[in-house]
């Protein structure tokens, strides 16, 4: 059974949720402290500077008798003003200590998510990575767990100091009178459900709003990136009119969203404004009446002054709340696929050896075979080359020897020294086989950090003799920063050739036993394409080369060529066997050995 | 001199601002209005706690409920007022706001309609989009709400103070003392808040690039086993980033309880000195209890007004950078002169625009981009009758757009004359010529957008009937019309509903709906279906067929079919005739065309259409 949202996040949190137990605790002292200053207030203007005579519970008299009494106090006010500055202090304190531990644990959570999420994106299967887009995968990434740090650090936090207040005030306020406390009561339904109500239309227009801001970025963006069509074709004056037309409609949405916000503030103000004056008067006549001291009209109206604001407040929290739940849901959605399957009893022997391809048949997500039926052997320490055109399946047969997909149960089998390969550690396996991809990718670091990325030890002498090899130690070094260039997003661009040839380069770093270059010299002129590969040949018999490419030239001196066309074996052999009988191999050596002949 | 010295080393500067008034100015009722407003918010806050203290001094200390249903009355009456005042304020703030945001935006797009390409290729579009939507949008909302946040502030300090002093002066004086203190440490603690923010944001981004890279590299990871290793280094920036976060959450934790606890004491000073006073009978208990209340509220405001002006002061940052980009100049401007026969960009004078025949001709054309060092074009002559096909080739990267972008104006000579029908185009409207070509890109671009809308781009009054005749034209129609909405489906953002092919039809559709006299083609190097194919070249043919045209080319039949082809290499053209004489010459495009052969025949062979090489 897969794991439930509220399991993974308990998991990612683990370590953490003590940091919020510490939090609470700080806040439950903070607030009684804060709440203590009216209390002493309420005390030294009534029994201090007014005359009303003591009525308390016998400790509390026993405390005031062991300072010297109302009478000592009256003489040493100060006291009580320290009092008061001593429990600001509390406050201060449990403040910071409820702060700083909720941003610790806080930042703990978010950090195991986000690196939970990095490591399980990189483990899973490469067919996943081909399904999902990225900009969603990155907006979940970045986004959503922003959302979630930002209710966890500042929503989570507010909603229990809320409750806490309005409880500790509650309970104090009854002790006081039960009557005037009711008349607060009344209140709080009434600006929890007048602010949850509200926030629920502001949500609405705020969707509308984003959408809108959507649009108008959309628009310059895509005005932006499209520029030259848009000067091509004079478009400049639409440009600007359709640009306009999206600038009123979005700041438009924002002033009715202001309008909105407008309301809810009045109407909130005058509510809360009210709660305030009912206590007043009420308190007042019951003053008047001698139902409560003048010290407790006070502290009255303090507490409910305390309560009005952070109520308000309780619906926006509500909404952010369920903001989070849409978001944690996004962030376990990709947690919950399932990584790359290895099998427990995966085993790492020798790469160095023969590789077979028997009857593999495979297709992706579709219904028409990729492969059909391929059977071929690959000896040791060979070169063999592949010949295909686009489409032909070359690429999958990468894809299938490198386990980037794995071969369904009964559709035929790759075996490396008659081991299948699906009980080879996929690590072991990949690291065994180096292989330049057609597209390659580069990393936005420096170019010897690039080359070197994946034998992090090699030496610089080493890194160069490896560029010397793929032919781009030239252009490197042609660069002002020569090895420490940066490339990719933040750097210097290079071109499709130099960037297959640094490819090369760092694949020749690995010093694996089989090497594959997959198409990965179409981007280099045929000198160039050459001279790699005689600085290749003085590698035989030490690895397993596999060539794929559809230029004969490069293809000619392998040890054996195979011939894919549509997903079947057309025809395999040497070049010599294969010019000497009939196929699309002598053809196109013909085409490509006699092309005077059409120009 | 002094002037200089003033800008480097103070860090506030007026200029940027003044620079920006313009902005402001037509909104300067609105402001006006924004600030009264807030002052009668202000007033109204700060007039609740004297019910209070009313209540305390004639009902409850006189032990009588006299007089308390006008006092509900004037109460209510506050209370009201000072909601329609929020509610007042709170609009003008937010149209003043969006209002002063879209004044800069649509100055800033219009702007950028005009600046040259030359901009566009050093400039990353993210730092323009930062600075369109971001940037004006910290500004307008500034601008707005700081200003109601510092006059807020202001008039609840000041009007406070004013009830503080005309209740006691003494006492007034006590909470006084305490007041620079707390601001001082308002503004410390902003800086290091504002400069702990920024970092954060650094670090952010950063880590958003590292997930780009983990998802956009996931395959190559994998190939070369490294996920373990970019885990690492990804826990490096987490932990950063953890640990900024902690430590501006720790200054805020420092921060408030600091504010909080020199609150106190001037609750604590006020109740120690007040009390005394109330003892003595100097002054009511009401009073205590007023100046109490002011003690407490006052300072949350204060707070506000010291972070308020640390932002204001952080604003200019994003006002220089609006600026900045405002006062770029076009490269290419046409003259005083020219607008005044032809119009300019926005409000062309089509009824003095010249037919066009297409003729162009190069004459002694030197040329440096204006980011480079070296003169990529020397003397260089070339007359191209009109109707004539251009093939343009060479390697990626070896400049094959160069002759093409002095050709659409996107740049001028350095040097010499580019003559059109005979007359240097710089004496005619920039919109004048662009109205004229035609553009299919490598890269087809798009717009959000109905299909119909998109071709229509060519030619903004076609009927429906002309888009369709252009879509039938490359046989797009047929599949146009399989989708749902047919002409009205949307393209998604970029196009990016439609597949390449398609993408690439519904742009050569409105090349030809442009009916142009000079076509650019700059063809594409991805492959697709085979088909597709097919129509592209049929509607490229279209196209060429009496225009003047630049290809840049990658097949080999559109190359071969040229009048003239252009070879270039490392930014200079190299060779130049016709295909037989090139070939025959063995040089460059020799081996250029051989190799683009054999992989072209290859594909053939495997039944495959020639599509061209990718990179």
């Amino acid at each position: 059974m897969k794991d439930s949202d509220f399991i993974i996040i308990s998991k990612l949190s683990k370590g953490f949720i003590k940091f919020f137990y510490i939090s609470a605790a700080a806040t439950i002292v903070k607030v009684a402290a804060s709440f203590a200053v009216p209390q002493v207030i309420r005390f030294t203007v009534d029994h201090v500077i007014d005359d009303v005579p003591l009525n308390y519970a016998k400790p509390v008299m026993n405390i005031i008798d062991a300072v010297g009494g109302v009478e000592f106090l009256k003489e040493n006010l100060w006291l009580l003003a320290f009092l008061v500055l001593v429990l600001a202090l509390i406050t201060g304190v449990s403040d910071y200590i409820g702060r700083i531990t909720v941003a610790k644990g806080t930042e703990g959570i978010i950090k195991s998510i986000r690196d939970k999420l990095f490591e399980h994106i990189q483990k899973l299967p490469y067919s996943w990575h081909i399904k999902n887009q990225t900009g969603d995968i990155i907006q979940r990434s970045t986004s959503d767990v922003e959302v979630v740090r930002n209710f966890l650090s500042t929503q989570l936090v507010e909603m229990f100091r809320t409750i806490m207040l309005v409880v500790i005030s509650l309970v104090l306020m009854f002790s006081m009178n039960f009557k005037l406390t009711l008349a607060v009561l009344i209140f709080i339904p009434i600006v929890v459900l007048y602010s949850t109500i509200f926030y629920g239309i502001l949500a609405k227009k705020f969707l509308a709003a984003d959408e809108a801001e959507g649009q108008l970025f959309t628009t310059i963006q895509e005005n932006l990136t499209g520029v030259r069509v848009v000067r091509a074709f004079g478009r400049e004056k639409y440009e600007i009119e359709k640009f306009s037309q999206r600038n009123i409609t979005f700041s438009d949405l924002w002033v009715k969203l202001g309008y909105q916000l407008g309301y809810y503030w009045g109407l909130g103000d005058l509510v809360t404004g009210l709660l305030l004056m009912a206590i007043v008067v009420y308190g007042s006549y019951f003053t008047v009446n001698g139902v409560i001291t003048l010290g407790e009209f006070l502290a009255f109206a303090s507490y409910t002054g305390m309560i009005a604001w952070p109520l308000r407040s309780f619906g926006r929290i509500l909404s952010e709340f369920s903001k989070t739940k849409v978001s944690l849901k996004r962030i376990c959605e990709i947690i919950r696929e399932p990584e790359e399957f290895e099998s427990p009893d995966a085993c790492t022997p020798d790469i160095y050896k023969d590789i077979e391809f028997k009857n593999v048949t495979f297709k992706y997500e579709g219904d028409i075979p990729v492969l059909n039926n391929v059977s071929f052997k690959i000896k040791a320490g060979t070169t063999f080359a592949i010949l295909g055109g686009t489409g032909s399946g070359k690429t999958t047969l990468m894809h299938l020897l490198n386990r980037l997909y794995d071969l369904p149960g009964d559709t035929g089998s790759i075996t490396i020294g008659g081991v299948d390969i699906k009980n080879i550690k996929r690590e072991h396996l990949r690291k065994n086989i180096g292989m330049v991809l057609q597209e390659p990718f580069l990393f936005s670091r420096t170019i010897k950090d690039n080359i070197k990325i994946a034998w992090p030890e090699a030496s610089i002498d080493e890194i160069k003799g490896a560029a010397s090899i793929a032919r781009v130690d030239e252009s490197i070094e042609e660069f002002s920063k020569g090895y420490d260039t940066i490339v990719g997003e933040r750097g210097v661009t290079l071109s499709g050739g130099q960037k297959q040839r640094v490819a090369i380069a760092r694949m020749l770093l690995q010093n694996t036993p089989v090497m594959v270059f997959d198409d990965s010299l179409s981007a280099v002129d045929a000198d160039t394409d050459a001279k790699i590969r005689s600085s290749l040949k003085r590698r035989k018999g030490y690895s397993t080369t596999i060539l794929i490419s559809h230029r004969i030239t490069t293809l000619m001196e392998s040890d054996t060529i195979l011939v894919l066309d549509k997903g079947k074996v057309s025809d395999i052999g040497t070049h010599e066997e294969l010019i000497n009988r009939d196929g699309i191999y002598k053809d196109i050596f013909n085409v490509q050995m006699n092309l005077s002949e059409d120009l | 001199m002094n002037y200089y010295e003033e800008e480097s080393y103070s860090s506030f500067n007026i200029k940027p601002w003044l620079k920006l008034s313009r902005f402001f100015k037509p909104y300067r009722r609105k402001i006006i209005g924004l600030v009264l407003f807030m002052f009668l918010t202000a007033s109204m806050d700060l007039s609740i706690p004297l019910f209070q203290k009313y209540a305390v001094d004639n009902f409850i200390v006189r032990d009588t409920l006299e007089g308390i249903n006008g006092f509900i009355a004037l109460y209510i009456g506050a209370l009201v007022t000072m909601a329609l005042s929020v509610t007042i304020f709170a609009r003008l703030a937010i149209e003043v706001e969006m209002h002063i945001g879209k004044d800069l935006r649509k100055e800033i797009f219009e702007h950028l309609q005009n600046l040259s390409l030359s901009y566009y290729n050093t400039t990353p579009v993210g730092y323009i989009l930062a600075r369109t939507l971001s940037d004006t949008n910290r500004i307008g909302a500034m601008i707005a709400w700081g200003l109601v946040d510092v006059f807020w502030s202001l008039a609840y300090v000041i009007g406070a103070f004013i009830a503080m002093f005309m209740l006691n002066s003494r006492l007034a004086l006590v909470v006084g003392m305490v007041i620079p203190i707390m601001a001082l440490i308002t503004v410390y603690f902003q800086n290091k808040i504002l400069s702990a923010s920024r970092k954060l944001r650094k670090v952010n981004s950063k880590m958003t690039g590292s997930f780009n890279e983990g998802i956009t590299g996931a395959k190559t990871s994998k190939t070369l086993v490294i996920e373990d290793k970019n885990l690492f280094e990804f826990k490096d920036l987490s932990s950063e980033m953890k640990f900024t976060a902690v430590r501006l959450a720790r200054l805020n934790a420092l921060y408030i309880p600091i504010i909080i606890f020199f609150g106190s004491v001037l609750t604590a000073l006020v109740l120690a000195r007040g009390g005394r006073l109330a003892m003595e009978q100097i002054i009511q208990i009401g009073t205590l209890s007023a100046f109490l209340s002011y003690a407490v509220n006052i300072f949350e405001p204060i707070q506000q007004l010291a972070r308020t002006l640390a932002e204001v002061i952080s604003l200019q940052a994003n006002i220089e950078r609006v600026t900045d980009l405002l006062d770029q100049e076009p490269l290419i401007k046409d003259s005083e002169d020219v607008v005044k026969i032809y119009g300019d960009n926005i409000n062309p004078k089509k009824e003095n625009w010249e037919e066009i025949k297409g003729e162009i001709e190069f004459k002694n054309v030197t040329f440096k981009y204006p980011d480079g060092d070296e003169e990529v074009l020397k003397n260089f002559n070339l007359h191209i009758p009109a109707g004539t096909n251009i093939a343009i080739v060479g390697e990626t990267g070896a400049g094959k757009s160069t002759l093409v972008n002095l050709a659409c104006r996107f740049f001028e000579p350095t040097g010499g004359q580019i003559l059109i029908d005979g007359k240097d185009y710089r004496e005619r409207s920039q919109l004048w010529l662009h109205s004229n070509i035609g553009y299919v890109l490598q890269s087809p671009h798009l717009f959000s957008g109905t299909i119909k809308e998109n071709i229509r781009y060519g030619k903004l009054d076609a009927t429906d009937e002309d888009i369709i005749k252009a879509a039938k034209i490359v046989s797009v129609d047929i599949i146009i019309n399989k989708l749902e909405n047919g002409y009205n489906s949307n393209v998604g953002e970029g196009g990016d509903r439609l597949s390449t092919g398609e993408k690439q039809l519904i742009s050569i559709a409105r090349a030809i709906l442009a009916d142009p006299k000079i076509f650019v083609l700059d063809e594409a190097t991805s492959s697709v279906d085979t088909n597709t194919e097919r129509l592209i070249q049929k509607g490229i043919e279209y196209l060429l067929k009496g225009r003047t045209s630049f290809i840049i080319a990658h097949r080999l039949s559109t190359v071969k079919k040229a009048d003239i082809i252009l070879v270039v290499n490392d930014g200079k053209i190299i060779e130049r005739g016709t295909h037989k004489g090139l070939i025959a010459k063995r040089g460059h495009y020799y081996n250029l065309y051989t190799k683009q052969f054999e992989e072209e025949k290859t594909l053939e062979l495997f039944g495959e259409i020639p599509s061209a090489n990718k990179d």
